[in-house]
């Protein structure tokens, strides 16, 4: 497709976890995703444990190695890159991870850190170095004190700045987010989050958000995948998918979010089950043990198929809700 | 109300030894728990809702923790002034908590029968001789708590182990430990956070079913203002140790007086609306080793004047609703 | 914290102090809560003592020519007084020179032993831990295989097979010393693996090589003092043993163990000879004992804030 940003092409990632002497036991963390970021996106990954979010954003950027599938980085095919291609990969795409606390290595001074990039992938050092990662920490705006502050001596919220600085120390064209904010204060998160929106804006930059967070994906990306046990279910513009999602997990997931407001709407019984492990994946469609809209016979035997709902509107479901 | 409420902290203040010098945790904290109740303890990093809550069962070593201040009454009982002993009646008995992450509150080497049928026995050593269960009785007042708790087939997860058990199955065993001794209140310290949210939403769906049945009355403490929403009835907002606001959850969402409540409602996403522009709070914590005197907020309030040196009280500003804040607006600014 | 004037501070105005004002906190905590440690402190005195001594030892002691082989019978095996403070040995030689110039001696065995153990010890360790797999297999095995025979055993088996003196004794020791670091370093190394901010070097392009030495090794470092200070007193009575057996520095060296040998033949009557070698290894080893539990104590992450 031309003009995307990253291209996910049926991508599948499984993990070997056999144990010796019990047979051959595969983990399907990521099962034929597909999924495509135009430049300048900013794109949502929603799922709880085992939706195997995580994992495709690390596999997009080689940090696990896919089992099968493509992917495409702005054009290129970087699915079993080279040592060339994966430097030129790692300028190209870079990652912002979920905990700051420990994103950070304790040992080192946050200049340090946040040159590491530079000292790896260009020529710049001493006073040169210290200038442009002094320049990253105003764009993040953290005080130029810093740099020789120690991670234990920052905010959760300056930690994370600090991981973006790093992360943008190259000029990348995407960002990959991994829980982000997860591990921060509400108003700090608030912060963060206009931060990466006026980020965005200011560099062009295309963003792939992973959260389980709805209220923030909501809040920053204009499209959404909804991830259950490693295969999308429903993929589409945030506002259409969360004010009337067809997935029934779509829409059960909105519905299991409590809501920041004084007069509650009535929930309905949450759903029930646990989350299957992806170790033993249900036979058919992943869902069909809680799903409520189950079709015996069909929904256990068969993998749906992806239903266009509108343009840019899909979702993987035999008995989808209607509007 | 002329009932007595179930738990009242009156002026409480809690300051911890530290290398870097005194650290005042809490200062003057204040509110009432009535019967019945589910209030909501809300807050961000640092504002000593943990610190609170572990206060009154007494679980903070001591030193470094010192209370300087107040009272815990529970049942018209002073619980600062009960000693280790003392407090270890009231433990699971009459209070109960349960912790954020499930995981690390079970012993993996023992199974979950084991472990709840040994809190079980332990609150049974409390009773006289003549009145106290069998082990044999004790096993099935265990299955029946698990069944209370929904667990499916409770009478086969006794033998399980707890890496067997998904998070919400094992947050379920928590709670049915925790309301195993028949606790008046319930203090559920960031019960859902680790857990995912469809899970979430079965285990408050949960603690509001136990609610309803047991007549538990319980302090749930969060930083989600979307849980603290759903199950209770009344909030209390702490910032740096303090209490600025309390209220009915109706009150504080549509007519918060504080600012740092209105800053924190400003703050957080709705997933059920469009993104509109969300605004952080400027700012960082105060040193609490050095707090500034006063209200602790004053450095970040757009509303702070001269007066905010001196600690404004927690003054009723509706029908149960109190703010500590000498410029509030009224609640307008919703 | 994001007001604008920070923006425009120069960094070359930044004063040293403020630059290194982590650190100088670091060492003030560290520094504080090792003098609130009694014994620790005791150790560092002990082991300061030692090392002062063995700077110094040349110049101050009374008779230099003792240690090298001077010969005075007609003052052999006399108490102590004033002349001689630790009495003479059996060739009429001062032992208070032969035990203070010993010290010299048994520094440099004890910073050679720990020295090379750990350079051999940490990156094996270290490779093993982050490769893992097969290398890791056959590493670990090694390692086992060293560590199954028990230590002094296997410096005298050595030492046998090279031939006595005070440097196949270092040799052997170091032989039997590595293996430990290597069980320790790849532990932690496996811990530290997992951490996301190596992951986050690896996303941005760093390769295994600058992984290992700049992000996990310094993270490593502190279990790695800790059991240093620890072996060095290992060492000391190591090479003190195997002197013992006459395996060690061979005489006329002024070894504390090669001269316990000798003088226990001449326990009880001539005590003294015996007596001041043995209160030397005894006070070192102790001194290094105890500084290392307080260093333990310090570096230990529980101990943290």
């Amino acid at each position: 497709m031309a003009g995307a940003m990253l291209e996910l092409q049926d991508l599948s990632v499984h993990f070997d976890v056999s144990k010796r002497g019990k047979g051959k036991t595969m983990l399907r963390a990521v099962n034929g995703v597909s999924l495509a970021l135009n430049k300048g996106d900013s794109v949502g990954l929603v799922g709880e444990s085992g939706s195997g979010k995580s994992t495709i954003g690390k596999a997009a950027l080689h940090l696990i190695r896919p089992t099968s599938g493509r992917i495409l980085l702005d054009g290129d095919d970087v699915t079993m890159p080279d040592a060339r291609a994966e430097k030129a990969l790692r300028r190209k795409a870079q990652m912002v991870f979920q905990d700051p606390h420990s994103a950070l290595n304790p040992r080192m001074t946050i200049l340090r850190s946040v040159a590491e990039p530079l000292i790896l992938h260009s020529d710049q050092r001493g006073a040169a170095l210290r200038r442009r990662v002094a320049e990253l920490l105003d764009i993040v705006g953290l005080p130029r004190q810093f740099l020789y502050r120690y991670p234990h001596e920052l905010s959760g919220g300056q930690k994370q700045r600090v991981c973006i600085a790093r992360a943008i120390a190259l000029n990348p064209r995407l960002l990959i987010l991994d829980e982000p904010t997860s591990a921060l204060d509400v108003s700090v998160q608030a912060q963060i989050l206009e931060f990466l929106k006026q980020l965005q804006a200011e560099f062009g930059l295309t963003y792939l958000f992973i959260s389980h967070n709805l209220a923030v994906v909501r809040y920053l990306c204009r499209r959404t995948a909804v991830l259950y046990l490693g295969r999308i279910v429903e993929e589409g513009e945030t506002e259409a998918v969360f004010s009337a999602p067809r997935h029934p997990y779509t829409e059960a997931l909105l519905r299991a979010v409590p809501l920041p407001q004084a007069v509650q709407p009535d929930r309905g019984e949450p759903l029930g089950g646990d989350i299957p492990s992806p170790i033993d994946l249900p036979s058919g469609c992943s869902f069909h043990g809680r799903c409520p809209r189950r079709v015996d016979g069909l929904c256990d035997r068969v993998e749906p198929p992806s239903v266009t709902v509108t343009d840019g509107w899909a979702v993987r479901c035999h008995n989808p809700i209607s509007s | 109300m002329t009932d007595q409420p179930l738990l009242s902290i009156r002026d409480l203040s809690l300051e911890f030894d530290t290398f870097d010098g005194v650290y005042k945790a809490i200062d003057s904290v204040s509110f009432d728990l009535a019967k019945g109740e589910s209030l909501g303890i809300v807050g961000e990093t640092g504002c000593g809702k943990s610190v609170t809550a572990k206060s009154i069962l007494g679980l903070l070593p001591s030193p470094p923790a010192r209370w300087t201040s107040g009272e815990i009454r529970f049942q018209g009982q002073d619980l600062l002034s009960l000693g280790e002993s003392g407090l270890k009646r009231v433990r699971g008995t009459d209070i109960s908590m349960i912790f954020q992450d499930p995981m690390t509150y079970l012993n993996p080497v023992f199974s979950v029968g084991a472990q709840l049928i040994d809190v079980i026995m332990a609150h049974q050593r409390l009773q006289p001789r003549s009145t106290r269960m069998s082990r044999r009785e004790a096993r099935a007042h265990a299955v029946d708590m698990l069944g209370q708790v929904h667990l499916p087939s409770p009478e086969q997860q006794l033998d399980n182990y707890p890496y067997q058990l998904s998070g919400g199955m094992r947050q379920r065993v928590l709670i049915a430990m925790a309301l195993s001794g028949a606790p008046r209140l319930l203090i559920a310290d960031e019960p859902t956070t680790a857990l995912d949210v469809t899970i979430q939403a079965q285990i408050l769906a949960l603690i509001k079913e136990l609610v309803a049945d047991l007549g538990l009355s319980v302090i749930l403490i969060t930083h989600d203002l979307g849980v603290v929403a759903d199950l209770c009835d009344r909030v209390v907002v702490m910032y740096a140790g303090q209490v600025v606001e309390d209220a009915r959850v109706a009150d504080l969402f549509n007519a918060p007086h504080h600012p740092y409540t209105q800053g924190l409602l400003a703050a957080v996403p709705h997933p059920g609306r469009p993104a509109s522009a969300l605004t952080g709070i400027a700012g960082s914590l105060p040193n609490l080793l050095a707090p500034p005197s006063g209200c602790r907020f004053q450095a970040r309030c757009p509303l702070a004047s001269d007066a905010c040196g001196r600690r404004p009280p927690l003054a009723e500003v509706g029908d149960r609703h109190h703010t500590a804040c000498w410029n509030h607006d009224g609640g307008r600014h919703a | 914290m994001t007001d604008t004037v920070s923006k425009t501070t120069d960094l070359e105005a930044l004063s040293w102090r403020e630059r290194h004002h982590s650190a100088i906190r670091q060492v003030r905590l560290y520094s504080r809560t090792f003098a609130r440690n009694g014994s620790a402190m005791f150790g560092l005195a002990l082991v300061l003592i030692f090392v002062v001594v063995a700077i110094i030892g040349p110049w101050i002691v009374p008779f230099p020519e003792d240690a090298v082989g001077a010969v005075n019978m007609d003052i052999k095996l006399q108490p102590p007084d004033a002349v001689h403070w630790f009495g003479t040995d059996e060739v009429g030689n001062d032992v208070f020179t032969r035990v203070v110039l010993g010290t010299r001696l048994t520094v440099q065995i004890a910073c050679i032993v720990t020295g090379i153990a750990i350079l051999i010890g940490v990156p094996l360790g270290m490779v093993a831990g982050y490769m893992g797999g097969v290398v890791q297999e056959v590493i670990m095995r090694i390692t086992d295989v060293f560590l199954s025979v028990p230590g002094l055993i296997l410096a005298i088996a050595i030492v046998g097979a090279l031939g006595p003196g005070i440097v196949n004794a270092m040799l052997a020791l170091s032989l039997v010393w590595w293996p430990g670091y290597v069980r320790l370093v790849q532990a932690k190394t496996l811990a530290l693996k997992n951490e996301i901010y190596v992951e986050a070097a690896r996303s941005i392009g760093a390769g295994p090589m600058r992984i290992v030495f700049v992000h996990i090794l310094p993270n490593c470092a502190s279990p790695i003092v800790v059991k240093g200070s620890m072996d060095m007193g290992m060492a000391i009575l190591g090479a003190a043993s195997l002197g013992f057996l006459g395996l060690g520095a061979q005489p006329p060296e002024p070894e504390w163990g090669a001269m316990i040998s000798i003088a226990r033949n001449y326990l009880p009557d001539w005590w003294w000879y015996s007596f001041f070698p043995g209160i030397a290894i005894f006070i070192t080893v102790l001194g290094f004992n105890l500084l290392g539990d307080g260093l333990r104590d310090i570096l230990d992450p529980k101990h943290r804030e």
